[in-house]
């Protein structure tokens, strides 16, 4: 239990940064300050807290379940082209937003697009459609809490209970302490989980009896495969690198731009960004692929087992309840804690622990998202600060935000699928294909306000898609597809293990294509803003 | 024709994060154990944060700072 008392100790300490965040700022509870920290978030603060931001429950323990069950090609799918595209699109879109911000007062992306395309409505639409893409990521927050407690626990703390004391620290220090809490205890966390990963791989190779010999074992057995990408085709890698456009299109990514006191804060984050990525995947896919190795951790060996009969020819057999229930055990998005609880002692454990706390939590930022944009978007635009005044304003985004992530915890009880795929199947292929949004309003004098609809209805209605066929079809044993439609022989929509595949490829791929076809011929067939807005925008 | 040679090599770098040479092989294990694809992929973060210098120190966009710290008009919708 002593891991599990660390953990405690740790959130309650992240509870007292938000909180004394507040405080610093209380006295003047106005929008700007709650929302954005009066747009004045220092150099150092602004890379650790943007850097935390992207650090999730995603980043850390889907990364290594990915990679303990797909291998090495975990790096390469999220990480190095994330490594290359998240900057870009911060260098290249990022400052344009917080220089839009700075001028014109915007504190969400939606005050930009109405303002960009003169738009009441359709903002609403495109609020409506990011509030829900939203959730999935609230949820792997509240995946990763349970996971991470229960883990380290040995299943003395259930899952749904550490779900749920996630759930509340996080919503705590967000609503009590608005951006410059949240900022600070990401800082916090980022700093922590930088310095305690590396701690971890050494800590685990040492246990293991070193990660030379797990390799040379591992490349002389049936799990070779594991440290080579020969069971991914190119074109499904390929497709991988539409995935982190999604990042600048993530509301939460978007208003954390506009905080930066100078525009010269995003030049370190920029060129840092690569290496503080490599810093945060490179052990975890590691320690994920090595954990096939670690057959003497007892809940470990439990899950090859697992694996090995969902392989075997008898799986096509079992009713898709007894797969479901074989795919649950083979699971490994909690393969990271098991080998801590097992290589580490107990103290150092706990404190690791609470390393890969502090980045589940990560899903502080998206609830703070939530909350500016219910209240700007829609409580304020249709003028309910005008009649209720800014601290009722203030306190509907928080009622806002505490229904939706109770709705997002019932949902992870519930959910069968991994980290990884909630997050890519769901979030960030929504979010990638809204990145066209951006794009186009901020380098495309053409686009209209019904190019941006077409866009927007099309994401909400291929995401929904996804998650239609996922819902309905069960997934089948991992190697095989179940074709879900076909034309002319071409096998169009499959359902494999890890999710929908189209063409072979991520949903990600069409819902990028359509929405910017459907941005660009919609707004060609349709009327442009007035040329004062273009000019503003042009200069 | 500075800015037509960054979007070269930004697009020279993207492409080389399909590697399909390092594809089907595991060896050599890069100090001992690092298979070499992930070993590329990590030098991969490397050079992409070296392309990220050079585009802040030569393509910065300088004049969007200048503009908004000019007066205007909040136009919060």
């Amino acid at each position: 239990m002593i891991p599990v008392l660390i953990v405690f100790v740790y959130l309650a300490v992240v509870v007292y940064i938000g909180v004394f965040a507040f405080r610093s700022a209380r006295g003047k509870e106005e929008v700007e300050d709650y929302f954005l920290a009066n747009r004045s978030l220092g150099p150092f603060v602004f890379l650790m807290s943007l850097f935390g931001t992207n650090m999730t429950a995603f980043a850390i323990l889907g990364s290594s379940g990915h990679a303990f069950a797909n291998g090495i090609v975990t790096f390469g799918l999220m990480a190095s082209i994330s490594a290359l595209v998240i900057p870009l699109s911060l260098l290249l879109v990022g400052t344009r937003v917080w220089a839009l911000g700075k001028r014109y007062g915007f504190i969400t992306p939606v005050q930009l697009f109405r303002d960009r395309w003169e738009t009441s409505h359709v903002g609403t639409v495109i609020f409506a459609v990011q509030a829900a893409l939203l959730v999935p990521y609230i949820i792997i927050g509240v995946m990763g809490g349970g996971t991470t407690l229960s883990a380290l626990s040995g299943g003395r703390v259930p899952y749904w209970l550490g779900g749920a004391v996630v759930a509340l620290v996080v919503m705590s220090y967000v609503l009590f302490g608005g951006m410059r809490g949240t900022a600070w205890v990401n800082t916090f966390q980022t700093t922590l989980f930088l310095v305690f990963g590396g701690i971890a791989v050494v800590v685990i190779g040492w246990g293991m009896g070193g990660f030379s010999a797990a390799a040379e074992a591992m490349l002389a057995s049936p799990q070779a495969y594991l440290l080579s990408r020969e069971r991914f085709s190119p074109a499904y890698f390929f497709a991988y690198t539409l995935i982190p456009l999604s990042s600048i299109a993530f509301p939460h990514i978007t208003i954390f731009c506009l905080t930066a006191r100078r525009m010269s804060q995003f030049r370190r984050t920029v060129v840092l960004y690569p290496l503080c990525i490599a810093a945060i995947w490179l052990p975890c896919v590691l320690l994920g692929v090595m954990a096939n190795r670690a057959g003497d951790v007892p809940a470990i060996q439990e899950k090859l087992q697992a694996r090995q009969a969902l392989a075997s020819t008898a799986a096509a057999e079992l009713a898709p309840e007894a797969r479901a229930a074989l795919r649950a055990k083979a699971a490994g998005d909690d393969v990271l804690v098991r080998m801590l609880e097992h290589y580490a002692p107990a103290w150092l454990a706990g404190l690791l622990g609470a390393g890969i706390m502090a980045a589940v939590m990560a899903s502080d930022s998206q609830i703070l998202a939530l909350s500016t944009m219910f209240t700007e978007d829609v409580f304020a635009h249709y003028e309910g600060r005008a009649r209720f005044g800014e601290a009722a304003q203030v306190h509907t985004g928080r009622a806002f935000v505490i229904g939706l992530t109770v709705l997002a915890y019932v949902i992870a009880l519930r959910l069968p699928e991994s980290i990884f795929t909630v997050a890519v199947q769901y979030a960030f292929t929504g979010f990638a294909g809204l990145s066209v949004l951006l794009l186009a309003a901020l380098f495309w004098r053409g686009s209209t306000k019904w190019g941006a609809l077409a866009s927007t209805l099309w994401v909400a209605a291929s995401v929904a898609g996804v998650a239609a066929v996922n819902a309905w079809v069960k997934a089948p044993p991992a190697g095989q597809a179940i074709v879900v439609w076909s034309l002319g022989g071409l096998e169009l929509v499959t359902r494999t293990a890890a999710g929908l595949s189209i063409l072979g490829t991520q949903p990600v791929v069409p819902a990028v294509l359509g929405s910017a076809l459907l941005m660009l011929g919609v707004s060609a067939l349709t009327a442009r803003p007035s040329a004062e807005t273009i000019r503003r925008y042009f200069r | 024709m500075k800015k037509t040679l960054l979007g070269l090599a930004t697009l020279a770098v993207y492409l080389l994060h399909q590697d399909f040479w390092f594809w089907n092989t595991a060896r050599p294990l890069v100090f001992g154990f690092v298979p070499i694809g992930l070993f590329y992929h990590a030098a991969y973060c490397v050079l992409a944060s070296l392309l990220l210098w050079l585009l802040v120190k030569y393509a910065w966009p300088g004049e969007l700072e200048r503009e908004a710290e000019r007066p205007h008009e909040k136009r919060r919708p």
